[in-house]
């Protein structure tokens, strides 16, 4: 595209009385020989925007507009198929700068260079649109999550490939005699569903089921994912758009219960006593003890909750009611979890004369009473030590423990090697456990990440749906403990992510969190050295290798973090509007006055998603900051590539600073990873300094949030105070 | 032909996120809050728990999806008043309330500068003041201004004089908009449960009991504390503080249900607390400790601060001392079996949520409410239903998956031709 450029300086909201224009102008006109440059009071007013669309009109398709921040005026200043560079003189000068001031307007001036240095070197994005993408919906995993998954994408139109291990769709819930109230008046147990949506999943024309059958491989990316199924002897090909895991949990090993009386006659675990009910056998059963958090909430066990077992509890105390009405149920228990709307069913069941005594567990003790059984324990309400006799049964509410749990873990040992060798600080690398649910053909491993006791679940609190492996959604209890109700809306969640995923690939579109961005990376092959690193790094799995560690980017699977342009030291991976050169240009475009004029130059790296909005917030609140620093935005500090600090300090700024998200357990990295990488980089390169004679002090890293914008002046003017100790960068002028 | 397109009610992280899934899967969407800005009850909060992280880290990453997506209609101050129609064929009436400043504000301030009056910070829940012509927080989105005209004096235009871009206008009058939809989901959220009808518990006469969401502004960093977690009566800090549990909740003269949040808030509050003050010591006054699932590991670690006390036991009533404006606490400790005294310096009653739809019904024949309010009606089914805190109580996280969920139940809502 050949660029015809245009620049539109703004002076209303301050800028015009903080800054002189004219000279902005003049660095339009004299350094960047554009001549397009106009000045209006009220860019964003209908005038402006009027006089914006005139030029596009004529033909202008590069656009400088130096005004306000891009967070801002995003809708009025969308003019189409057209480069749209932001200068954000409002809030990244005016409002946080001495209007008038010498050291304000070189600010400016460099803001302004910044801005027509990167849209020189920007290009419009082309999406990439696999070949031969497909929209089904693979499902693995056929209990209540899996069956919902499959039903709601099958009711919205999309076709669905359902693969179960087992002989019958149903898994886990299958078995269940009944089910906890899922509506009002949430005190009625209800049918089964599952029987009945198996079957009508099974008669869905939209839907094709493989039983006995087990995932061999999966390979590929969103939209051209390839499955390969293993059935019996035979494998069966199926190319898929996108995948839920709902592979499920299993209950706790009642075997590790010893400690509560499994083992006895009669202890029981909460799958007995649906079978006994689903036999009719319960109608024999009188006396009953439940004892809660049997293996959860305990340290030497499952040191979490596991979410449905005081419901299910309620629920089997209720029905043993149903069965037998002179029935009495003893539950022993920590805090009863009926969350929500299960008060009421707690309550209900409350009423039918269950007795709850509030205990410790462990610390219960079962024993066989003359052909029956007895629990002793302290009732912590009553103060007293209480002793329940003559129980026909006792249930142990087992818990339960996700199936992608269980496996030999891969991936941590092989790293750490790799990095001992190397003698290089790394990441630590993801733990992914064999578990044999999906078997993914990707570099990383075989299958999700886990993040904490096995569960591949996501880190983030608004997203829950954010998982490390593009177009892979988990739901159900394989992902977290869960109660029934919300098994069903987390399946019927991931349907909806499995299929906006397959829509945003036809689009060639990035998915979460830069959805609609269709740049991608393009790899310059012939520079390549086969260093692994951007293999290693991506944390998204995106990238596979040959034998001979050639990269094999896996297009759709990339979220555009530009992690892989970071590491790489060869520096031959680039986004059409986003690159290395670009980024390196941005900083070299900064005037650097000499030594003697005692004006000090900082680069900022900023993380657009956490300090972007907080600078913006800084400049909402006219924070008042140095005049020194020069900020350039990166979509994530993991794209930071070393050659922009080695340049910048090369080319006399006296100090660079990284400011990115929180890293650590608590991550805030969108990214998960780039800023902890940035980081790494970063120590790197302070060796390098220290080598040069350069002080290492002069590269430093914050890790801030979008509501610490109040501390930046303080960062900042810190940072400042250090490096005019230090005196000036011995480089500038060479 | 079904209508394809989605309306979504509420701007919280529940409609915000219905929104944008939706969007984000190809489908046209209209998105109407009330507010003069989104993010909802979530954008008052500190942190959430368990990651002790700021909300408006994961609004910005919403935002951003929503500025660059063309297929989201923005109302905000917007309420919805009228839905007829039925599945995959609604016309649906929206009332713009006037904001007095129009869309092509700048957000430069002027106006604000130059405004003479005072409104109570209901943003705050009432904890200081704006001027009438306010920026409802600085991480407002859309940046503009708004104009409360209860709170203008007679005749004063000074803001009209002072703005430069000629956006104010104090005449501004309502408006309504027609829009044609295949499909209604309600994400109209909660409101924390008005604390002044437990009577006992002294909220409104007694200062120094505060509630949950005001002790949210009072942590947060540009609330009107600075941060600072002190006592309205006197701004000192607290050395003892009593977390009241189920205040209003699990209660047959108040709410029955259970509000699911209030546990894990209070456990993330006292890492506020605990956070600031080394000293503080705490009393926790609960039923039950319902942290779910992982969350157990956050209850696990709060419960090993040594200066924090669980006590399984009812509070009963709450009386202040007016001469230190201390709180004396009668309960039941159930575990001690008998009843205790206890005096603190700060009172903070964990209320819980009260679904905004029972004052503010769906105004449709086709939706239903649980007597609670809570809207109930499936969205695939009748084409109008609710999604997250409007449906049942729970956490963000369980509510960004159930409006999730809600997207695709509204997307089959929309499908061949509705049936």
């Amino acid at each position: 595209m050949t660029k015809k450029q245009a620049v539109y300086i703004c002076s209303g909201c301050g800028i015009g009385e903080a800054l002189d224009l004219a000279a902005l102008t003049k660095v339009a006109n004299k350094e960047f020989k554009i001549q397009d440059v106009k000045e209006h009071p009220f860019l964003c007013g209908p005038e402006g925007v009027a006089l914006i669309k005139q030029d596009v009109e004529a033909g202008f398709n590069a656009l400088t507009i130096a005004a306000c921040s891009d967070r801002v005026c995003y809708d009025v200043f969308n003019f189409g198929p057209v480069i749209v560079e932001r200068v954000p003189l409002r809030e990244r000068v005016a409002w946080v700068q001495e209007p008038g001031h010498e050291d304000t307007n070189m600010m400016a001036e460099d803001y302004v260079r910044m801005g027509l240095t990167r849209i020189k070197a920007a290009e419009v994005p082309e999406p990439y649109v696999a070949e031969n993408p497909s929209k089904t919906i693979l499902v693995v995993g056929s209990g209540l999550a899996g069956l919902t998954a499959a039903w709601e994408a099958a009711k919205a139109d999309y076709d669905v490939v359902l693969v179960e291990k087992s002989a019958k769709l149903g898994g886990w819930a299958e078995q269940a005699y009944k089910m906890p109230p899922t509506k009002e008046p949430y005190t009625d147990l209800e049918e089964n569903p599952v029987p009945a949506l198996a079957k009508a999943l099974a008669d869905h024309p939209k839907v094709k089921v493989y039983k006995d059958a087990v995932m061999e491989q999966i390979a590929g990316g969103p939209g051209v994912f390839d499955a390969k199924i293993k059935q019996g002897g035979t494998v069966v090909d199926e190319r898929v758009g996108a995948v839920v895991l709902a592979a499920g949990s299993r209950p706790y090993d009642p075997k590790k219960l010893g400690y509560l009386g499994y083992g006895k006659p009669n202890v029981v675990t909460q799958s007995d006593v649906e079978a006994l009910a689903v036999s009719g056998d319960l109608k024999n059963v009188k006396r009953v003890a439940f004892i809660q958090c049997a293996g959860s909430r305990d340290a030497d066990h499952l040191p979490y909750c596991s979410a449905a077992c005081c419901v299910e509890t309620l629920k089997q105390a209720a029905y043993l009611k149903e069965f037998n009405p002179e029935a009495q149920a003893y539950i022993f228990y920590k805090d009863i979890r009926a969350t929500g709307k299960y008060e009421y069913f707690y309550k209900a069941v409350q009423q039918t004369g269950a007795v709850f005594i509030k205990t410790e567990i462990p610390g219960v003790a079962v024993s066989e009473d003359g052909g029956k059984l007895a629990v002793a324990g302290k009732d912590l309400i009553l103060g007293e030590e209480v002793k329940i006799g003559g129980l026909d049964l006792v249930v142990l509410a087992n818990g339960m423990q996700s199936n992608a749990g269980f496996g030999e873990e891969i991936a941590a040992q092989a790293e750490e090697e790799a990095a001992a060798a190397k003698e290089e600080e790394m990441v630590q690398a993801d733990q992914i456990i064999k578990s044999d649910l999906l078997n993914l053909a990707y570099r990383q491993g075989p299958e999700m990440p886990a993040l904490k006791y096995g569960f591949p679940d996501s880190h983030f609190i608004c997203f829950p749906y954010e998982t490390r492996r593009t177009g892979i959604y988990a739901a159900g209890t394989v992902r977290a403990t869960m109660q029934i109700p919300t098994a069903i809306e987390d399946g019927t969640g991931a349907a909806l992510k499995a299929i906006q995923c397959v829509e945003a690939v036809i689009r060639g579109e990035a998915v979460h969190p830069r959805a609609g961005d269709t740049s991608y990376p393009e790899f310059f092959m012939q520079r390549c050295t086969q260093c692994k690193r951007c293999t290693e790094e991506c944390p998204f799995g995106a990238i596979n290798e040959d034998e001979k560690a050639n990269p094999l980017p896996e297009r759709t699977r990339c979220r555009r973090c530009g992690t892989c342009m970071g590491a790489c030291p060869e520096r031959i991976i680039s986004f059409k509007d986003f690159s290395v050169p670009m980024i390196g240009g941005m900083g070299k475009a900064i005037e650097v006055p000499e030594e003697d004029e005692e004006k000090p130059r900082v680069l900022i790296f900023a993380c657009e998603n956490d300090v972007i909005p907080a600078l913006d917030m800084a400049g909402i609140s006219r924070l008042q900051f140095s005049a020194w620093v020069r900020v350039i935005p990166l979509r994530c500090l993991g794209s930071l590539n070393l050659i922009w600090i080695s340049d910048a300090m090369s080319g006399g700024f006296d100090g660079v600073m990284l400011l990115g998200c929180k890293h650590g357990d608590e991550y805030q990295c969108h990214f998960v990873k780039g800023s902890e990488l940035a980081e790494i980089r970063l120590s790197k390169v302070a060796e390098t300094l220290d080598r040069l004679a350069l002080e290492s002090e002069r590269c430093r890293m914050h890790q801030i949030s979008v509501m610490d914008y109040f501390r930046i002046p303080q960062l900042i003017g810190d940072f400042v105070k250090r490096l005019d100790e230090l005196g000036p960068n011995p480089m500038k002028g060479f | 032909m079904a209508n394809k397109s989605i309306l979504v009610v509420g701007g919280g992280i529940s409609g915000l996120t219905t929104a944008l899934e939706a969007a984000e899967v190809g489908c046209e969407v209209y998105l109407v809050e009330k507010n003069p800005y989104l993010g909802g009850r979530v954008a008052q909060l500190h942190q959430y728990f368990p990651k002790l992280c700021p909300p408006n880290c994961g609004l910005e990453i919403n935002f951003r999806r929503l500025r660059k997506n063309p297929r989201i209609k923005l109302f905000t101050c917007a309420e919805v008043e009228k839905i007829s129609g039925r599945k995959g064929d609604f016309d649906v009436t929206v009332k713009l309330n006037p904001r007095y400043i129009k869309a092509q504000c700048t957000a430069c301030g002027d106006c604000m500068a130059v405004c003479p009056a005072e409104r109570v910070n209901d943003f705050n829940y009432g904890l200081d003041t704006t001027k009438a012509a306010y920026l409802p927080h600085p991480f407002a989105f859309p940046l503009r201004y708004v104009i409360d005209r209860r709170a203008c004096p007679d005749g004063c235009a000074k803001c009209v004089e002072a703005c430069k871009y000629n956006v104010v206008d104090l005449a501004m009058a309502p408006e309504t908009v027609n829009l044609k939809v295949g499909a209604v989901v309600y994400a109209t959220g909660w409101q924390p449960y008005d604390a002044a009808k437990i009577g006992y518990y002294g909220f409104g006469r007694a200062k120094n009991v505060i509630t949950n969401v005001m002790l949210e502004r009072l942590a947060v960093p540009n609330g009107p504390t600075e941060g600072k977690i002190v006592r309205p009566s006197d701004g000192r800090q607290p050395g003892t503080i009593a977390f009241v549990q189920c205040a209003g909740s699990r209660d047959e003269n108040h709410q029955a249900y259970c509000s699911q949040i209030c546990c894990l808030a209070t456990l993330k509050q006292i890492t506020y607390i605990r956070e600031k003050n080394p000293d503080a010591k705490i009393y926790v006054f609960y039923i039950d400790i319902r942290a779910l699932g992982k969350y157990e590991d956050f209850y696990t670690k709060v419960a090993q601060d040594e200066n924090v006390v669980f006590i399984k036991g009812k509070v009963g009533e709450i009386t202040a001392d007016p001469a230190t404006g201390d709180l004396i606490l009668e309960t039941e400790n159930q575990e001690a079996g008998k009843t205790v005294t206890q005096t603190v310096n700060l009172v903070v009653l964990a209320t819980g949520m009260k679904p905004s739809a029972l004052e503010a019904p769906v105004p449709s024949e086709l939706a239903a409410a649980d007597a609670g309010g809570f809207v109930v009606s499936d969205i695939a089914g009748t084409g109008v239903g609710g999604a997250g805190c409007a449906r049942k109580p729970m956490e963000v996280s369980a509510s960004v998956r159930d409006a999730t969920a809600a997207a695709l139940k509204a997307i089959q809502a929309t499908v061949g031709g509705g049936k």
